[in-house]
């Protein structure tokens, strides 16, 4: 990819909402993207290899577990601070931010919410530093958008379980070091548990062939009557709100970073077209591209002001699910929509490593499925509208 | 080691320049202002030097309360503590002046400048620090390397390096190559919360020079394309119409 030449966008003066720590967190995140995933994120894509580096700069700067308090090695950090470290990365690649997303709010966000002192002080700032990898199982080949009814499962044999199934489409599974699995007890009851590389019975093939989130290592997570000590299981959480409760997190994450893939486009796109001559003039001068770009910065700005605003309420504790999916929703969509306008602008140059916007384009074909999909959010919205659920 | 590091707050090197009508004075408002880079590269030098406990790094700037941010800043970058001076940098002899008498009261052994500022691209400050403490001054230095209470640094000159040997305490300009620019990290930028920013009162010093106006560079007149056949009117043009000749 040729420099990176990226600047933020901020039409109606949103960082005057920011205080200078979330600033000074945010150009951090940018210029370690410019210096360390730029560069190489194109080669990255290509070769479909996450470039294992990488680990090390995220958790230096922070991006697992910013929230976390600091004395299990987190950030002790806001939910604003995360979200702009989500935008900052996914405006570097979607599958960047879902290696961050995933160790912050699918691993570590569990083991915090719902583990014992003993799971939180073993863990967590192993994560924190790169030093131990996480992935999360939820999503079963038969199973995606209705995840409740899993097959995967656990039986109780007096100091430990027996878990058997398998876990499709996860993230981070290849190289992780511990998996945050949800299987059913014998009574039903879907429960969280950690299992540790190198258990017997435990592998984790890799996905291969995506053309979306190339840079990002997706695998399945098989169980073969895996032996799971008690101590490994997640005390304090027990049904369907496990699991649900780390994804509001994450989705929350990727509202903001979704953000970043946009900006990333529009910002591109909008260079282009000024520099770019057709018929005499600089092709930003006819109204067809004034328009795409008009609409791109109006959506944008409406997207900062969604995510800025469900940041304070996640602050406070006031955040619903339901307002997070519609945030989720919206903003991916946003920079799904975005990243195809973007691509046209660029004509041919557009489908080319030369710009990011192909690349983005594909990743956010998997960010508008997973973690809920487009249309789930939606009857989410539905649901909580009418008070009626779709789904079934 | 006690190094002090001098920190310029200037505005991003993308940030669009305006002037007022009057051209009397930059328009700040809606720029995002950025350390020196040059100043980064002192910084970065000076955490290598004293990393490991070797000795303590403070930051200064001469800057009204806006340039916090810049200063925690470098904080967070590694810097151990800062100090501002809550003055107008009205230009380069009174920020030397400012800086001088801080150096005086706390004896560092190298004070570490950017070669120059990004905004007024002055490049005197360095050497005025020195002059004032009656010390070295090395200018434009592009390595520094410390061995005990000597300081070796390389500078640059017209085709080729010159190899340069002082003591401490010294002024010293970095140039590019010193080191490369440190991007704070989580911890850095959670601990500069709660580092020490000292603000002390500045020093009277005598306004010797004025800055009058400010103008920026004619933009670019676009290429005027002559056809082939008309090779041969390129001396008149040059001649009557542009008055090159
Ligand atoms: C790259 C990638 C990484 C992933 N990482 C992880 C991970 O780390 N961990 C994890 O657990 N999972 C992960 N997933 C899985 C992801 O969450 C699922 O793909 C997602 O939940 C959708 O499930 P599905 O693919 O089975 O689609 P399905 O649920 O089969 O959906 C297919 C289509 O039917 C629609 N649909 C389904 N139900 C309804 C309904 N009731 N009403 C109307 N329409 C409906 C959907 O909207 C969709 O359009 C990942 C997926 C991808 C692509």
């Amino acid at each position: 990819m040729a420099t990176d030449r990226f600047q933020g966008h901020d039409y109606y003066l949103m960082d005057e909402l920011l205080t200078e720590e979330h600033k000074l967190i945010r150009s951090s995140v940018r210029d370690w993207v410019k210096k360390e995933v730029s560069p190489i994120v194109e080669d990255a894509c290509q070769k479909a290899e996450f470039p294992k580096q990488w680990i090390k700069g995220l958790a230096e700067i922070g991006a697992f577990g910013p929230y976390i308090p600091e004395e299990y090695g987190g950030g002790g950090l806001d939910q604003i601070a995360y979200g702009l470290i989500m935008q900052e990365l996914e405006r570097g690649d979607s599958g960047l931010r879902s290696t961050a997303s995933v160790q912050s709010s699918l691993v570590m966000y569990p083991i915090y919410t719902y583990g014992s002192e003993e799971q939180r002080k073993k863990y967590l700032p192993k994560l924190a530093s790169g030093e131990m990898m996480g992935c999360f199982g939820l999503t079963e080949p038969d199973h995606g958008s209705n995840p409740n009814g899993m097959v995967s499962n656990i039986k109780d044999k007096g100091d430990h379980f027996i878990l058997n199934g398998a876990k499709m489409w996860i993230s981070n599974a290849p190289f992780a070091d511990i998996a945050v699995v949800w299987a059913k007890d014998e009574q039903g009851i879907i429960r969280g548990m950690i299992v540790e590389r190198g258990m017997k019975g435990f592998s984790t093939p890799e996905t291969h062939g995506k053309w979306s989130l190339r840079a990002s290592a997706t695998g399945e997570l098989v169980f073969d009557n895996v032996i799971v000590p008690k101590e490994n299981i997640l005390p304090n959480v027990k049904g369907l709100k496990g699991p649900l409760g780390c994804l509001n997190s994450a989705r929350y994450g990727i509202s903001w970073g979704v953000i970043g893939a946009a900006m990333d486009c529009y910002d591109s796109a909008l260079r282009y077209s000024k520099e770019r001559i057709q018929f005499g003039k600089p092709i930003g001068g006819f109204q067809l591209q004034q328009k795409k770009l008009a609409e791109m910065i109006t959506e944008i700005t409406k997207a900062q002001l969604l995510t800025w605003r469900l940041g304070v309420l996640k602050n406070e504790g006031r955040a619903t699910p339901a307002q997070i999916s519609m945030a989720k929703r919206n903003n991916v969509n946003m920079a799904l929509q975005i990243a195809r306008e973007a691509r046209q602008i660029h004509g041919g140059m557009g489908i080319t490593g030369e710009f990011p916007i192909m690349r983005h384009m594909m990743n956010l074909e998997s960010v508008i499925t997973y973690e809920g999909t487009h249309d789930i959010h939606l009857l989410i919205t539905g649901m909580d509208v009418t008070g009626i659920a779709a789904f079934e | 080691m006690k190094i002090l590091v001098c920190i310029s707050h200037v505005p991003d090197t993308t940030a669009k320049i305006i002037f007022t009508p009057d051209n009397k004075e930059f328009v700040s408002q809606g720029v995002t202002f950025i350390i020196n880079p040059y100043d980064e590269i002192a910084l970065a030098r000076a955490i290598e030097l004293t990393d490991g406990g070797k000795g303590t790094v403070t930051a200064i700037n001469i800057g009204d309360i806006s340039t916090e941010p810049t200063i925690r800043k470098a904080l967070a970058i590694g810097a151990t503590d800062a100090i501002r001076v809550n003055a107008a940098p009205r230009d380069g002899y009174f920020v030397a002046a400012q800086i001088a008498q801080i150096a005086k009261q706390n004896n560092y052994d190298i004070i570490l400048c950017g070669r120059e500022s990004s905004d007024h691209n002055g490049a005197s400050v360095p050497s005025m620090i020195a002059e004032m403490l009656g010390v070295p001054a090395i200018s434009s230095a592009k390595k520094l390397d410390v061995e005990g209470t000597n300081a070796n640094l390389e500078r640059e000159i017209e085709g080729g390096k010159e190899m340069v040997s002082t003591s401490f305490p010294f002024v010293a300009g970095a140039s590019e190559g010193m080191a490369e620019p440190k991007i704070p990290n989580m911890r850095g930028i959670m601990s500069a919360r709660t580092k020490p920013l000292t603000v002390v009162e500045p020093v009277d010093a005598p306004e010797l020079s004025k800055i009058v106006s400010y103008d920026k560079p004619v933009s670019r007149s676009s290429v005027k394309m002559i056809a082939q056949e008309d090779a041969g009117k390129l001396w008149d043009m040059i001649r009557e119409e542009k008055k090159i000749i």
